[in-house]
């Protein structure tokens, strides 16, 4: 009867986590659906803890233990994901995936210890005692989850700022020995006398760690979202294993959901990018090449305008538009973005934002992010419509955007980005960018716009240089 | 081999719903908007904390003179309920300010 209530228990679950992620890419229904699998994991959690019992029959114990951890988790991580800025999102997502990593990896260590303990003093080897597939998930757990908790906190760090890229040469065959080297040692654990065998395991399980360091370390900052939806697929197939060890189908379901959806999701982001995963996870091989390219092109003079200026020019405007980009999101600038709107409405300036797709590299950034200063939703325009409204606009602010308003998207075939749709700025009558220096954008191609004679360069932070904008308009 | 296929046999279950959900997952999101990127990821990234089960079965299962099973169990737990907890109240927090929108 328990077992029973435990098996409906994980059917609902299992269901909810469905119908969770199918909801979740609608945008109507994606909040429900988040709570609705929220909901169906509390009920898998709380069954399992009062119902769940070992084959001999037994319930489970330690509740003590248990639910302190629960409480702790539960506490620090709901004070988390509610302190955490709308900026700092996707390095939040780093870290609880990387819990998830842990924990995954954790569950195969105890496991381990649980198996090694009842056959260190009567065997010679793993292989003769303990059955192969059952070996397999445990390690697969250990190192699928040791290599998404390693990288996670990298992707982490370097969403962050507190580590840097690095690169060396030959860095992928480096990685790609390291790899090899994980599998040599899992194989070593299970053929290798039981004396040593938790040695090995031990190696097993920090080689993964270094293999997550060295996957995550060379892949630029910028590609960080890909990288961490690619690592929560993997997460996802950890916790798979969990479930194929306790023959526990919930986890199983849940894990391989996320394993197949998320590495969907990794591919439709790099092409929202327009760039192939492949890309993306050996790009720094790429880049310098392309650098070289864009900077041998850069012939054209390019011409500043003053904040004064660009303060009259906007306020005598009959429309602006703001293309926001990811020097926005870093200068953390979208509230004085929004009090710039509402002066320059005051004054009677149409305002309206154009936001590409993926600008800011975060699919979707742009849009939490002038949300969360309040910026009315009926001012964002998508990507389509805004391209039919810059004829008829006086001045487009674009404040730290770059590759997605590159016109060598439309018209140089050999530019790495050629194809990928952009805001066709150029039709409007006058062109202000704000950046903070010359240098090319994340792609490391050169942008023509900036050359182009109705083009102003206003250098400077984006959040300072609104700033003073501010303070000039409400002068004039 | 022998070995492999006994496996297969034994797990066919197990490996059906593999095969199953290799799919459906990715038929499910198949067609999601790229503002929804970032939820939907962080979504996904809570339901596979669904592993706390493990944790807690590890944990629950554990005897109680055995430390190192305990305390890294414990950390399991910790561990697992960060990623379940913090993944859906961060989607949460996303997807709030996705409601304006209409």
């Amino acid at each position: 009867m328990q077992l029973d209530i435990l098996t409906l228990a994980y059917i609902i679950g299992s269901v909810t986590f469905i119908l969770g992620l199918k909801m979740l890419s609608n945008p109507l229904s994606a909040r429900k659906g988040n709570l609705i699998a929220a909901g169906g994991m509390s009920i898998a959690i709380f069954s399992t803890i009062f119902l769940y019992e070992t084959e001999d029959g037994q319930g489970l114990h330690n509740y003590v233990w248990i639910f302190s951890g629960l409480i702790i988790g539960s506490i620090v991580g709901t004070l988390a994901a509610k302190k955490v800025k709308m900026t700092a999102m996707p390095e939040m997502v780093s870290m609880f995936n990387g819990m998830g990593g842990a924990c995954a990896a954790l569950i195969s260590a105890v496991e381990f210890d649980h198996v090694y303990r009842e056959f260190r003093l009567d065997s010679n080897s793993f292989a003769a005692v303990v059955p192969f597939g059952h070996y397999f998930t445990i390690s697969a757990g250990a190192i699928i989850g040791g290599v998404s908790f390693a990288g996670s906190m990298i992707a982490w760090g370097k969403l962050n700022g507190r580590i840097k890229d690095f690169t060396f040469k030959g860095q992928h065959i480096v990685n790609l020995l390291v790899f090899g080297f994980i599998l040599v040692v899992a194989g070593l654990t299970y053929w290798s006398n039981t004396s040593v065998t938790n040695i090995w395991f031990l190696v097993t399980i920090l080689t993964a760690l270094v293999y997550g360091v060295m996957f995550v370390l060379p892949i630029g900052g910028a590609d960080m979202p890909v990288v961490i939806s690619l690592l929560n697929s993997f997460t996802g197939v950890a916790a798979a294993c969990g479930g194929f060890l306790y023959n526990n189908k919930v986890m199983l379901t849940g894990g391989i959901l996320v394993g197949a959806a998320g590495t969907l999701l990794t591919i439709l982001m790099c092409k929202a990018m327009n760039r192939s995963l492949m890309n993306v996870l050996v790009g720094s091989f790429g880049t310098h090449a392309v650098a070289a390219g864009g900077a041998a092109k850069q012939a054209g003079s390019y011409k500043e305008i003053s904040v004064t200026d660009a303060a009259m020019l906007m306020s005598y405007a009959k429309k602006v538009f703001i293309v926001p980009g990811y020097g926005l999101a870093v200068a953390q600038a979208q509230h004085t973005c929004h009090e710039l709107e509402k002066l320059l409405e005051e004054k009677g300036v149409e305002v309206k934002y154009a936001i590409h797709p993926v600008a800011g590299r975060m699919p979707g950034h742009m849009n939490v992010l002038l949300a969360e200063a309040d910026v009315s939703y009926d001012k964002l325009l998508e990507m389509e419509n805004a391209n039919d409204e810059f004829k008829s606009t006086d001045v487009v602010l674009i404040l730290g955007a770059n590759d997605v308003v590159n016109p060598a998207a439309k018209n140089d075939p050999s530019s790495p980005i050629y194809g990928m749709p952009i805001l066709e700025v150029e039709q409007a009558k006058t062109v202000i960018v704000n950046k903070r220096s010359m240098k090319p954008g994340y792609a490391g191609i050169e942008n023509d716009l900036f050359y182009q004679p109705k083009t102003s360069m206003l250098f400077g932070d984006a959040k300072a240089a609104l700033q003073k904008l501010i303070t000039e308009i409400k002068n004039i | 081999m022998e070995n492999i296929l006994q496996f297969i046999t034994e797990n066919q279950q197990m490996i059906y719903i593999v095969i199953l959900m290799i799919f459906l997952g990715i038929e499910v999101i198949g067609r999601v908007p790229s503002v929804l990127h970032t939820p939907l990821m962080s979504g996904a990234n809570a339901i596979h904390g669904v592993v706390i089960i493990g944790a807690i079965i590890v944990l629950g299962k554990a005897s109680t003179d055995n430390y190192l099973a305990l305390v890294l169990g414990f950390l399991a737990v910790v561990l697992g309920t960060l990623n379940v907890v913090g993944g859906f109240v961060v989607t949460d927090r996303m997807l709030e300010m996705f409601k304006k929108k209409k």
